[in-house]
């Protein structure tokens, strides 16, 4: 077999590749492009971007734990303005397809963004960040909601035509839910999911280890977490589902394809192997050419119970 | 910016927590500059996970050098390191030093492990014949080597060897042999010591930089987990990966 197709389609969505660099993992393009070729990356998503610029939690910010980490990064960020003047014209250069991830403390704030991004041709797509954990006003409170993250979809899906992606929270009891008032209210997809509230303890000083006392976790820890939250929402729910949490190569890729997933994010593997990416695709490939695979996308939501 | 898998040559012992390591890399050692850092993978699995950043201690040929002491499992695992062992390391990384001001005597001052990025500085601020007078502060003997540097002054926090008391203490005690005016003092070494050295430079109107350190991911500024407050922006942070780790003193609060 010559040709592998590991095209998807998330909406009306194209990509070549399901492999996506998660916000907050990539910042704005340009440092991680030192390593790798983003061009090949099936899309990538911004660091999220806020009305005005955000300065973020105090240090320590990040913490190491077992297979993982904590971040309490605080969305710091440009804001939109710095965004648009500064980021946008390197990231048009990036022949990559470019998700935009959105944080507000407000539902008028998420509207906003939404719009003035709109016109941005170079951006492709929305992804709605109503997961943060380590802010303490809007984030986490709307995703805690079902009717919040219902009214935000709403409001956003009102102002533009573009995809919208809605980042889901795992610190909820029941992620279905909030994955039915998505596509209910017209999103177009979930990402499943944002980090795992955490927390870790100096045990002579009797100090939480971030100043934040508490953070988001990350990595491969957390990918059987992720891998069940997107199984329980596949299972019920008929919506394109973004898979997250933990994937370091490609057979995790194929892992969370196998449960439902139609594309998936790279998140704390950036941190470790910048160049991650690029050879995932590549595993990806040769994995479909030994499973005489011609079109990746059969292998989502083909699991056996 | 680039990764490189680097064959280590050799660990060896300098003092009874201080480790050198020596790896081979021709791209590293051609590319990297005194204080600037490499961000090391110390296992192949995911324990530890994130890489560990490392100074540049010294370069001689395509052999690059790291000066560490243990004192976590990523520490641990590269004492443990035998020749032949492949590192994967993301270099160069950050802002050096910049060794071209107007001066003429270098005052080094080092904090324990903060010894780290000095001997590839000695060897710089040699070839361009600055006089180098070096302090270096330990809790005791065991936390001293004299690898790589020059004109030695040593200060114990026990009085085990040299100076009886901190390494700043130990600087402001000597501070009248030299012209103020055509000193700068480059430290390195804990976050109270590069407070006290800070104000003490300050004070006196001395040129200093400072080489910090905190906990980081990525390394080069993706991650934004490595933030330092500056005197210039209360907006923003400053990132030590990417704006530092080498900073002016009067640019950062420590």
């Amino acid at each position: 077999m010559s040709n592998v197709d590991l095209s998807i389609k998330i909406g009306n969505l194209e990509l070549k590749n399901p492999v996506m660099l998660a916000s907050g993992t990539v910042g704005y393009g340009n440092e991680i492009s030192n390593f790798t070729d983003l061009s090949k990356i099936g899309a990538i998503v911004t660091k999220s971007i806020s009305l005005k610029p955000r300065k973020g939690n105090p240090p320590q910010r990040i913490v190491e734990t077992p297979s993982g980490m904590l971040n309490a990064i605080g969305l710091a960020n440009v804001g939109l303005d710095e965004f648009v003047k500064e980021k946008i014209p390197f990231l048009e250069k990036v022949k990559s397809t470019l998700i935009c991830n959105i944080a507000a403390n407000t539902i008028e704030e998420y509207i906003e963004c939404t719009k003035i991004l709109d016109s941005e041709e170079t951006i492709k797509g929305f992804e709605i960040n109503v997961s943060c954990p380590n802010v303490k006003e809007g984030g986490l409170s709307f995703g805690n909601s079902v009717s919040a993250v219902g009214r935000i979809t709403e409001k956003v899906r009102a102002v533009t035509n573009k995809p919208i992606i809605i980042k889901l929270s795992p610190n909820t009891a029941t992620i279905a839910d909030f994955a039915k008032v998505v596509k209910e209210e017209g999103g177009d997809a979930v990402s499943a999911i944002n980090t795992l509230v955490g927390t870790s303890f100096d045990i002579y000083k009797k100090t939480p280890k971030i100043k934040n006392v508490t953070g988001g976790l990350s990595g491969p820890a957390i990918k059987p977490v992720a891998l069940a939250k997107v199984l329980e929402i596949s299972r019920s729910i008929d919506i394109p589902i973004i898979g997250i949490g933990g994937i370091m190569d490609w057979k995790d890729v194929v892992e969370f394809m196998i449960v439902g997933a139609s594309a998936i994010q790279l998140g704390t593997v950036n941190f470790i192997n910048p160049n991650a990416g690029l050879e995932i695709i590549d595993g990806l490939e040769k994995y479909c050419k030994e499973m005489k695979i011609s079109k990746l996308s059969d292998f989502v939501a083909s699991y056996k119970i | 910016m680039f990764i490189a898998q680097c064959k280590v040559e050799s660990v060896e012992k300098l003092a009874e927590n201080i480790y050198l390591l020596k790896a081979c890399s021709p791209e590293i050692a051609s590319s990297i500059k005194p204080g600037e850092f490499c961000n090391i993978k110390v296992s192949e699995s995911n324990f530890p996970l994130l890489r560990r950043p490392f100074s540049i201690c010294d370069v001689v040929g395509d052999d690059i050098y790291f000066m560490f002491s243990v004192h976590g499992e990523g520490t641990r695992y590269l004492a443990e390191k035998k020749a032949g062992d492949v590192l994967d390391i993301l270099a160069p990384l950050g802002n050096g030093f910049d060794l071209e001001d107007d001066y003429e005597t270098a005052v080094i001052v080092a904090g324990g492990i903060g010894a780290a990025p000095f001997p590839m500085v000695t060897k710089y601020l040699a070839e361009k014949d600055k006089e180098i007078i070096t302090f270096m502060g330990g809790r005791n003997e065991s936390d001293l080597t004299d690898y790589g540097m020059t004109n030695l002054n040593y200060s114990t926090d026990d009085g085990s060897k040299g100076f009886h008391g901190n390494v700043v203490e130990l600087l402001k005690s000597k501070i009248d042999d030299f012209n103020l005016d055509e000193i700068k003092v480059f430290g390195c070494g804990p976050n109270p010591m590069l407070k006290a050295l800070k104000e003490f430079c300050e004070e006196k109107n001395i040129l200093c930089e400072l080489s910090t350190e905190c906990a980081m991911a990525c390394g080069f500024g993706i991650c934004q987990g490595c933030p330092i407050e500056s005197t210039f922006n209360d907006e923003k942070y400053l990132l030590v990966c990417k704006d530092g780790p080498v900073f002016n003193s009067k640019d950062i609060i420590v």
